[in-house]
């Protein structure tokens, strides 16, 4: 089928592209997902210039005040703008996310990727080291990880790392143990390729896609667990505005009936998490058609 | 059959020794001065060096470590200062709470989700499997504090179908005599039906909020490997012998499918322990994990780490549970040990 | 049909399939797999269904018994089997039918068995469904089925899950599941697909003769014209979805009258003749002739394997824990995959490995190739022992461009992100003299215009090309440096029989043209006897037997060579 259709000429891009479009054509719920997470990107760049409001700033006349049209999502007990303070904070919580995924990326990939085509001590240390951090609940780890190097942003970047790093491993270990035998590869040997060639140049590219789908659904669990560790106390302090913290600051108030401090940014962090999980559920259908359920 | 699960206990050896490993390197690697955090925020100078030379921390890093693994053994995990009680005493009173509220979240969380996928594989492409889908990939995306604090306003505060999400039980009742710890069983053993009604109706929300976060993971395993036992070769076999759809499905097919859903349970357990910490602050949930957040904001670190600890040991226990369930499933794993 | 029918005809068939078409509901719209399929099948008589990969002789079956898939549909026809229309039945009737009226053998046989379930409880399944038994008497009942199936200690056998059985064993597990409840009609599917030859024939004498005992109908699906006609009454060839031609075995291969029946014939190999009788005709006789074989070059042979052994140490779980905690447990003995080899090569020479599954004979190409360290032994390579240049950087090592090998499957030997021109280019670029631009693109084409590969095809990537593409793009690649000698690992196991025949011929002008040495590892004594000047054959990582290729066939001298040879299936057409 696509032997009939393929272009003789340049299919390589092409042909990815065109995929790309029939996948979104296929799923339109993929391409609302790229719509979202090109809107989460925007917020974050030039959320804080054009916000109505300063997200710092208390006005304690208009505290507690329902959604309206000056306050689209109402305010808060200080009576600081609650839409301004969502958007404010989609850059701190994006930072968060992609800088723990692309440290874990760098980090869980190599070692998978080495572990799983060199075998030996190299596989027998990096299995013991992510199979200790699995025998921790992940979300207990990070807490202990944060309380013990310290109450701060890098801190939690760190932690959220540390805990997706096994996932990573996981898969990158798999996929290039596999492949270790593959026919191609052994092929490579014959060609000359020395093993670091075989490892960079023909293995990678190959694993490269699925640790793309991997990346993410990884951010939208990274930007759970750190908006988790700052509704429990740990990392971003009051008054800086970030989406885990504003859900824990407006928790009191539910019961009173004021639900509108914490739902909002609940619910931004709920779409933030969706977007990247549909993200990945979209790039695992145009990476591996096979693997689709 | 003894053998087989011996061998296993040994298999977590290794994990144990990994877990008081980290758990001492994050004692030691705590930023400034670790006698300082022990010693709380008010401490004099000389009662810092007085709680350095008690702990130890004067000594060489082998040496603390041997110390510190002697006072595991023998249960101590140092003192809380917030109450006063050695921390070993205090995560054994709160655990049963915690592990009422995280078992029952995981029961009702499999009563939905397993049928719900297997429902969804056999009926490929119907509206249970588009149900199914989605309940796998928002489930996923919701934190599970935020659906907590939705939960409570819809049936605390409009509906008043729920009680105010402050505790285990409502002040007005005693609880009952402590046989297991949990009390909707004790207060059945005891044939108090009153405070069971009462402490079902302060844990039935809290526990499928956690069973609605765990629900996704389990619905979604549930139906790929359901999916791709039902395209298997055996079950092809099965259909050309003419056996009954239902013999075929549950009898061959969802016996296989188990295998892969076992193994998802303890990655569900892990997310569950980490939620239930979320979900205990929400509903205000005297169990180890609300304790390890008061604990945290008054820089009170021997809680912290027994919570650590006491948690990761837990997990370890359940994952070897799961390890002997598979066993006993699949016959491969027995007979090859 | 102007066929000639077995006498017992006259009473209405027990099988009848009336211009059945089947249609596939895909992403691009209903697809036809199967097209105005006409057959009638007699009690008692075996039919076979011959064709390629996709021509819809698989589909045909699975309709018959209506277990295809949800995607797919009766468009058009009927079936109708002892009366009972199956395409329009309800689904209970059907399911009472299949397991007791008409029942299913598969090809992968282990896979076919729930493998969390005792064989023998699997048995009673079907005997209790199908009321044939009691769950009081099911045991004694499911024994007596395995004992039909000629499974030596049954009672034994019942306890036994399958993983802990053999491939032959657990087709003859699938039979006896398939045969508990005494139906008329068998439908085997390429049962004996990815077997081994000896194997092969038990199964298929087995499934010949409890269809003759029991009057039973069989049909026989399968991709090889050999097989079928050496085990069937009638034969009926598909292609693309349509019959081409049903005519009795004898006939198919003294006279077929369809050209695609002609050139699978053709193709299918067989005892008594050459390489180029494989192609069809007007192919053949416009290609060169084969060339007088010349006696190999006198003198310093290339190659000499001097005592090669291979072994690998068994694990056990319990005694390495043991011995982690300081036990002393003795190392179990060690598992020689190849035990103590010695051979030449000559220059010229193509020289044929043969042997079943887990003879070595893979260990020993691996091993050859430097790709696997051996445990001992040497290999002197123009009088160079190669063995002592470790495999890790052997990459490095100037002897690597002068062997080259072939892989069995072509799919998996070729890099998914690399285009066809890549692939070949890779060994130029690595070990090559500096080409590179225009010069390295002008050698490409070279090669691809030596193994016949339009240059078009060139910029595509694996998943574009076909089976036979891609296996010229791995002979291209091996050839791409001149090498002295190539081992070629099964490279047309992967084949449908026609493209192989074509596969076969090219390897055979390549080497005549550039003057290279083979070895050629396979499980097939036909191929190899038209390929190869020499041949050994392995047994359980040992030589069974060594010498001229066609002095072995025609007299082997070890018993298991004869055995092998036997397990041939030979076409009634001498």
């Amino acid at each position: 089928m696509s032997t009939a259709t393929a272009d003789a000429a340049a299919p390589s891009k092409d042909g990815i592209l065109s995929h790309a479009r029939h996948i979104v054509s296929e799923n339109p719920v993929t391409g609302v997902s790229f719509a979202l997470f090109a809107l989460f990107l925007l917020a974050a760049i030039i959320g804080p210039f054009i916000v109505p409001y300063d997200p710092l700033a208390s006005d304690t006349a208009a505290a507690l005040q329902a959604p309206s049209a000056a306050h689209w999502f109402g305010t808060d007990q200080l009576g600081r703008d609650i839409f301004s303070r969502v958007v404010v904070a989609t850059r701190l919580d994006m930072i968060i996310a992609i800088a723990s995924v692309a440290l874990v990326f760098l980090a869980g990939g190599f070692a998978g990727i080495a572990s799983g085509y060199f075998g030996g001590w190299t596989d027998r240390i990096v299995g013991r080291v992510s199979d200790t951090i699995m025998a921790f609940p992940l979300f207990v780890l990070a807490m202990g990880i944060v309380a013990a190097l310290g109450n701060t942003v890098t801190n939690i970047i760190i932690a959220t790392a540390i805990i997706n790093f096994p996932l990573y491993v996981r898969v990158a270990r798999a996929e290039a143990n596999v492949r270790r035998e593959a026919g191609f590869v052994q092929a490579a040997r014959l060609s000359g390729n020395s093993e670091m060639r075989i490892l960079l140049g023909h293995i990678a590219p190959n694993i490269l896609p699925l640790m793309m789908v991997q990346v993410s659904l990884t951010m939208g669990y990274a930007i759970l667990n750190a908006a988790g560790l700052s509704f429990i106390g740990l990392g971003v302090r009051p008054p800086t505005p970030e989406w885990g913290i504003m859900v824990a600051e407006g928790a009191s108030f539910i019961i009173s009936g004021e639900w509108w401090i914490a739902f909002f940014p609940g619910v931004t962090l709920m779409l933030a998490v969706f977007c990247f999980n549909l993200l990945g559920d979209g790039l695992r259908d145009l990476v591996d058609p096979q693997r689709r359920t | 059959m003894f053998r087989q699960i011996a061998k296993r206990l040994m298999t977590a050896i290794p994990s144990i020794i990994g877990v008081i490993i980290v758990t001492f390197l994050l004692t030691r690697v705590l930023p400034g001065d670790t006698a300082a955090y022990f010693a709380g925020p008010a401490a004099s100078e000389q009662a810092i060096s007085e709680i350095r030379a008690k702990l130890g921390l004067d000594r060489s890093l082998p040496v603390q470590f041997v110390a510190y693994v002697q006072d595991l053994a023998t249960g101590n995990l140092g003192t809380s200062l917030t109450t006063g009680q050695p921390v070993i005493e205090d995560i054994r009173a709160r655990l049963p709470a915690s592990a009422e509220l995280t078992l029952l979240g995981l029961l009702i969380s499999i009563l939905v989700a397993v049928p719900l996928g297997i429902l969804a594989a056999v009926k490929q492409g119907s509206w249970i499997d588009h149900l199914c889908r989605i309940v796998a990939t928002a489930g996923v995306s919701l934190p599970v504090f935020f659906t907590g604090l939705l939960l409570v306003y819809v049936f605390y505060y409009i509906l008043g179908w729920a009680p105010a999400p402050l505790g285990r039980l409502d002040f007005f009742y005693t609880s009952p005599t402590t046989i297991t710890g949990f009390y909707l069983i004790d207060s059945l053993l005891t044939g108090d039906i009153e405070v069971f009604r009462a402490a079902w109706s302060q844990i039935w929300l809290p526990a499928v909020t956690l069973a609605i976060f765990s629900l996704a993971p389990i619905a979604r395993m549930t139906r790929a490997s359901m999916l791709a036992v039902l395209a298997s070769d055996f079950v092809r076999t099965a259909r050309a012998s003419g056996l009954k759809p239902s013999k075929v499905v549950m009898g061959y097919a969802f016996r296989n499918a188990l295998l892969p859903i076992i193994t998802t349970l303890g990655m569900v357990f892990s997310f569950l322990l980490g939620a239930n910490v979320l979900v205990e602050k929400v509903f205000a949930w005297p169990g180890i994990g609300s304790y390890a957040i008061e604990a945290l904001i008054t820089s009170d670190y021997a809680p912290v780490q027994g919570f650590v600890l006491a948690m990761a040991i837990l997990y370890v226990l359940l994952n070897l549970a799961i390890d002997i369930l598979y066993g006993l499933v699949d016959p491969r794993v027995r007979i090859e040990a | 049909m102007n066929v000639h029918l077995p006498a017992n005809h006259i009473q209405p068939p027990l099988l009848e399939v009336q211009d059945l078409t089947v249609e596939f509901a895909t992403r691009r719209g209903a697809v036809r797999a199967v097209e105005k399929v006409n057959l009638t099948l007699a009690k008692g008589e075996t039919l076979g269904i011959v064709g390629e990969s996709g021509s819809g002789k698989s589909v045909t079956s699975y309709t018959v018994m209506r277990i295809l898939d949800r995607a797919g549909r009766i468009a058009e026809g009927t079936i109708t089997f002892g009366g009972v229309d199956v395409g329009n039945a309800p689904e209970s009737t059907v399911r009472a039918l299949r397991g007791r009226e008409m029942s299913m053998i598969f090809q992968n046989p282990r896979a076919a068995l729930n493998p969390i379930r005792k064989v023998g409880k699997q048995i009673e399944d079907v005997l209790i469904e199908h009321v044939q038994a009691q769950p009081s008497d099911a045991k004694e009942k499911a024994i007596e089925v395995l004992k039909a199936v000629r499974i030596a200690r049954p009672e034994e056998r019942y306890h036994a899950y399958p993983f802990e059985l053999s491939g032959g064993m657990c087709q003859r597990i699938v039979i006896a599941l398939a045969l508990a409840c005494r139906p008329q009609l068998l439908i085997a599917d390429e049962p004996t697909t990815g077997l081994d030859v000896t194997t092969q024939k038990a199964v298929m004498d087995l499934v010949v003769e409890l269809a003759r005992e029991r009057n039973m109908a069989t049909i026989l699906i399968t991709h090889d014209l050999g097989l079928a006609a050496a085990y069937c009454d009638r034969v009926m060839v598909m292609e693309k979805g349509r019959v081409v031609e049903t005519a009795t075995a004898e006939a198919i291969f003294r006279a077929p009258r369809h050209a695609y029946t002609r050139k699978l014939m053709r193709a299918t190999p067989r005892g008594g003749i050459t390489l180029r009788d494989l192609l069809p005709e007007e192919i053949a006789t416009e290609m060169a002739p084969l060339g007088v074989k010349v006696p190999p070059a006198s003198g310093q042979p290339l190659l000499v394997v001097e005592n090669l052994i291979k072994e690998y140490p068994r694990q056990s779980a319990v005694s390495s824990l043991a011995r982690m905690f300081g036990a002393k447990v003795a190392a179990p003995e060690p598992f020689r995959a190849v035990d103590g080899i010695s051979f030449s090569l000559a220059k010229g020479e193509s020289l044929g490995l043969v042997g079943e599954s887990g003879c070595g004979k893979s260990t020993t190409s691996m091993m050859l190739m430097r790709l696997l360290d051996p445990t001992s032994g040497q290999i002197i390579f123009k009088g160079e022992d190669l063995s002592k240049i470790p495999a890790r950087t052997f990459a490095r090592s100037p002897w690597r461009s002068r062997i080259q090998m072939v892989f069995q499957d072509p799919t998996d030997s070729l890099n998914p992100r690399f285009t066809a021109a890549r692939s070949i280019a890779d060994p130029l670029l690595q070990m090559g003299e500096n080409v590179s631009g225009p010069a390295l693109r002008a050698r490409v084409e070279e090669l691809a215009r030596l193994v016949g590969l339009p240059s078009p095809f060139l910029d595509r990537f694996p998943h574009q090309l076909s089976g036979g593409q891609k296996a010229r793009v791995g002979i291209a690649r091996a050839i791409a440096l001149d090498p002295e000698l190539v081992v070629l690992d099964e490279p047309t196991a992967a084949l449908d029989v026609s493209v192989q025949a074509v596969v076969l011929n090219l390897l055979h002008d390549l080497k005549q043209r550039l003057g290279m040495s083979y070895i050629f590892v396979s499980h097939d004594l036909e191929v190899v006897r038209m390929l190869c000047d020499r041949v050994i054959v392995m047994r359980a990582g040992g030589i069974v037997e060594e010498g001229e290729t066609a002095a072995v066939m025609a007299a082997p001298k070890a018993e298991y060579t004869r055995e092998l040879l036997s397990s041939i299936p030979h076409p009634p057409i001498y």
